[in-house]
């Protein structure tokens, strides 16, 4: 409370201007680097809401390829804007190089510089420093993908027109979520890349050639011999299988899932990392901000706003609220990113026992492995202590079809919160969150049909817009396709298209 | 290290394309909503959007995902009063319960609703339609200019300059003003290398003399004179300005009750909104008529009271008189829409069949009547019937009997024609 006489804030009325919001980033920044935070430069762009409609539209991107999804996403923000259903995003930060951040220009000074620490510094970070983000996407150079994706597809409009090209593009993008190598890494490039293309240059060289020994008389027993199963192992990846093999594809058709594939995996690390992400941004925006105060930089009023939002985006509903919708990963993240800190400036002997290697140690170097090493499966796994599961009161439920009842199998107790933990962990993750579909044979030498292979998890079923989704696969394969679920060896259900 | 960029005077509509994408796709259910509309909101304020429904599974996008059934655990805050081992009774409503699915699928009972534009909503509502004989009459008139470019001029003010274009022409009157004297000092210089080399004193001196002379000639041309400077120039260029006249005839006889004429005032406005469209300028003539016919505004038009008889012919040869005196058929696009609910003296009609054949028709687009009534057809509709079968591309009639009838008729009277027909 000493500091209050020194205090000198940067401003203290609520209108903002280019100098002011420069002020504050330069401050922000300078106690970012403080804490260590290593981030890429950033671009901040004032835009005005009707523009954050837009981007709200094509999913945060600055440009994008046109659809007409993407409209549908427009009509509907914009409605629930305007009927104010809805409020904006404060703000929308794109993995970029640099890093491009949105404010809205309604947005009083304090909500600004809350949108510069929370994005420009905090997510920014967290998309520099994260394995996920640093193996899976390349952020200098997405917004030239992007651009080069557009005006392909604007190309292949006006050469194949607009609908045949939306058709591929609605196909596509029902199989997005499975346009990704989930378990594969990703090659370094370079020598290795160079490689790989060669391979492929090879690989095509070589279907070539079989095409042409087929024309040949073949013996019987020959043939039977040559009967092998192709792919040789399930392939996770549908839409590369689909790039790489659907007999009838054109290959401006071929490009057009490769282009969907490519967004599908730059959007998969955020994914799987929506609560960390959250979770981190929130945790430094705080930080920041308070030391801001701490400084004497801003006014008490300043915080008073601050908080008053923060507190509104960390809001967790319990089970039984009306407007209750899972967990908030915002509230979680900030929740378990404050308590590693406070279990290293802190510990109780519960930390000690739990968390021996967190317990007592330097708080920065600990969020920052955190931050950099995980996802959000692994992070609640590793970090998710007694202490946050006992103040969001967590609970788990079974829900067994077979069961006439709910069952509830671990509360935050010491018999529950191993258990807890472990079912928490599993909900983040994205290979129970999605059914396992794979695709198992493609019967290259008769009927050229597709067969894929739903692995059931605890006996869950797929939903109805399965059938739909067949369709497109069947759209895109050009022959037959089949999806068998599977459950404990068992063929439970077959859908075919046609 | 930060930018700090001010994207707000960025083009807006960035999404207008996807937005028309998703409006070309759902079309159909677009065209029901409109005509929906259409038959429940007063014609009087056609123009504005409408909110449009869609079923929500016919907008969803499909993906694979986890059904109801199987076992799943979830992990839910806020714990009360449980412990372990306790069981509660599945809530009504099934497998869906809370948590992660039951968002998915409580927003999925919805539907989709958006708002069409006023734009979008009349192009819905005249779309497949057209203007019969749709000669655009053009006039060049005194209203509508554009500024075009049309080259560059060697005078002007200079917020017009060409900078490019000065510069351009400067340098070419540089080169062609001191080529000749500096080749000869390229000549000159390799000379004076050599007489140096020499020793050559005297040649020397005369060579750097020359040089000198040459040099400071070079330097007197200007970098950039007068003469070099370019502007801009632009010309007014007359826009050629289509218009159009609509004449709506109204009987506002005794006979014609006020549900009657709003039945006329609606089919007269969604004529005026579909010329509105097509022209660049519309202008609006009202006629109404009993026993005689008076040009009026458009308030008098449809909510003065009348009583009286019935003479149509009055009407159309007051709107000829019209055309005659403001409205010459090589300027405008003329369309007449009558409204009537059939009544006339009977020895009137062939009158009014005459008028229109000899001083109306040939002159105007596409002349439409309309009756409104559910009583057999009238003296007037059998008379103009044999102008119909004599003249079907410039003349229609239809019949209205209810008010849900108007937009089916007006769709039937500007349908576009197809060929073979």
């Amino acid at each position: 409370m000493t500091a209050v006489e020194k205090r000198q804030p940067i401003s203290d009325c609520s209108d903002w201007t280019f100098e002011l919001i420069e002020a504050y980033d330069r401050e922000i920044g300078r106690i970012a680097a403080d804490f260590g935070l290593d981030t890429y430069p950033n671009q901040i762009e004032v835009i005005r809401s009707d523009q954050m409609l837009d981007a709200y539209a094509s999913v945060g991107m600055p440009l994008n390829y046109n659809h007409w999804s993407f409209g549908k996403h427009f009509v509907e923000a914009e409605r629930g804007y305007s009927k104010g259903y809805m409020a904006l995003a404060y703000e929308i930060v794109i993995n970029s190089n640099p890093c491009i951040a949105y404010l809205m220009e309604e947005n009083t000074m304090t909500m600004q510089a809350l949108v510069i620490a929370h994005a420009c510094y905090g997510h920014n970070s967290f998309f520099k420093g994260n394995y996920l983000f640093r193996t899976w996407t390349d952020a200098g150079s997405i917004i030239d993908y992007l651009a080069f994706a557009k005006q392909y597809i604007a190309q292949c409009e006006e050469r194949y027109g607009a609908d045949a090209v939306e058709q591929v593009l609605d196909s596509c993008h029902a199989l997005m979520n499975y346009g990704v190598d989930r378990y594969k890494r990703p090659y370094p490039i370079s020598a290795e890349e160079e490689r790989r293309r060669q391979r492929e240059r090879a690989e095509y060289i070589q279907r070539n050639l079989n095409d042409l020994w087929r024309t040949i008389p073949q013996t019987r027993a020959e043939t039977e011999v040559d009967e092998e199963v192709f792919p040789k192992e399930p392939q996770e990846n549908l839409l590369y299988f689909v790039e790489k093999n659907a007999p009838l594809l054109e290959s401006w058709q071929r490009e057009m899932v490769r282009i969907v594939r490519k967004v599908a995996q730059y959007f998969y690390p955020q994914r799987q990392t929506q609560v960390m992400n959250e979770g981190w941004a929130t945790f430094w925006h705080y930080t920041l901000l308070n030391r801001l105060y701490d400084e004497g930089l801003v006014t008490d009023g300043f915080m008073m706003e601050f908080l008053a939002s923060h507190t509104a985006v960390l809001s967790q509903p319990s089970f039984d609220a009306p407007y209750y919708s899972g967990i908030n990963p915002y509230a979680l993240g900030f929740a378990m990113f404050s308590d590693i800190r406070r279990m290293c400036e802190a510990p109780t002997d519960e930390d000690r026992e739990w968390f021996p290697d967190v317990a007592g140690r330097d708080w920065r170097e600990v969020v920052q492995h955190a931050m950099r090493d995980f996802k959000d499966e692994s992070f609640i796994l590793q970090f998710l202590s007694p202490k946050v599961m006992r103040d969001l009161r967590l609970f788990a439920v079974i829900d067994d079809d077979e069961d006439s009842e709910y069952e509830v199998t671990a509360i935050h107790d010491s018999m529950g919160y191993r258990r807890l933990r472990e079912q928490l962990a599993s909900q983040y993750n994205l290979g129970d969150r999605e059914p396992n579909i794979q695709v198992v044979r493609a019967d290259i030498r008769g009927d050229r049909s597709l067969t894929l292979r739903h692995n059931q998890h605890n006996r869950r079923p797929l939903g109805d817009s399965a059938d739909e989704v067949m369709r497109h696969l069947h759209r895109l394969w050009g022959f037959p396709v089949r999806l068998e679920s599977v459950s404990n060896d068992e063929v439970t259900q077959t859908r075919t298209c046609p | 290290m930060s930018y700090i960029v001010d994207r707000r005077a960025n083009s807006r509509n960035k999404s207008a394309v996807n937005r028309q994408r998703f409006l070309k796709r759902y079309r159909g259910h677009i065209q029901r909503a409109v005509q929906d509309a259409i038959k429940e909101r007063s014609i009087t304020d056609m123009e504005r959007g409408e909110a449009v429904t869609i079923p929500a599974a016919d907008v969803s996008e499909p993906v694979f995902a986890h059904g109801g059934g199987g076992r799943r655990g979830i992990v839910h805050p806020g714990n009360r009063e449980f412990v372990a081992g306790d069981r509660i009774a599945r809530p009504p409503g099934g497998a869906g319960g809370a948590g992660g699915q039951a968002s998915n699928s409580g927003e999925g009972e919805d539907d989709f609703v958006f708002q069409l534009t006023q734009e979008e909503f009349l192009d819905v509502l005249f779309e497949d339609l057209e203007l019969p004989n749709l000669v655009k009459r053009h006039l060049i008139g005194s209203d509508s200019y554009k500024r075009v470019h049309a080259g560059y001029t060697s005078d002007g003010v200079p917020a017009k300059l060409s900078v490019l274009r000065s510069l351009r022409v400067a340098k070419a009157r540089r080169i062609a003003l001191t080529g000749g004297a500096r080749k000869r000092i390229e000549e000159l210089e390799d000379d004076l290398v050599l007489a140096e080399g020499g020793s050559d004193e005297v040649t020397s001196m005369r060579i750097k003399k020359e040089l000198r002379g040459l040099k400071e000639r070079v330097a007197r041309v200007p970098f950039l004179d007068k003469y070099d400077l370019r502007y801009n120039l632009h010309v007014k260029q007359p826009q050629p300005t289509s218009k159009a006249v609509m004449f709506c005839i109204m009987d506002v006889s005794g006979s014609m009750d006020q549900q009657i004429k709003d039945m006329a005032k609606r089919f007269f406005l969604l004529l005026y909104l579909f010329l509105k469209r097509n022209y660049d300028r519309t202008e609006l003539v009202f006629i109404r008529h009993h026993t005689v016919a008076k040009e009026v505004d458009e308030q008098e038009f449809f909510y003065s009271r009348e009583t009286g008889g019935t003479v149509v012919s009055s009407a159309l040869k007051l709107m000829a008189e019209i055309m005659a005196a403001r409205y010459s058929p090589n300027e405008w696009n003329i369309y007449g829409a009558q409204a009537s609910d059939g009544d006339n003296w009977n020895d009137d009609s062939p009158v009014c069949s005459e008028v229109l054949k000899k001083s109306i028709l040939p002159a105007v687009q596409y002349f439409s009547y309309v009756e409104i009534t559910k009583r057999d057809p009238q003296a007037l509709w059998l008379e103009y019937e044999k102008l119909a079968g004599a003249d079907p591309d410039r003349f229609a009639q239809r019949r209205i009997a209810e008010v849900s009838d108007i937009y089916p008729v007006f769709r039937q009277l500007f349908a576009r024609k197809v060929a073979a027909t």
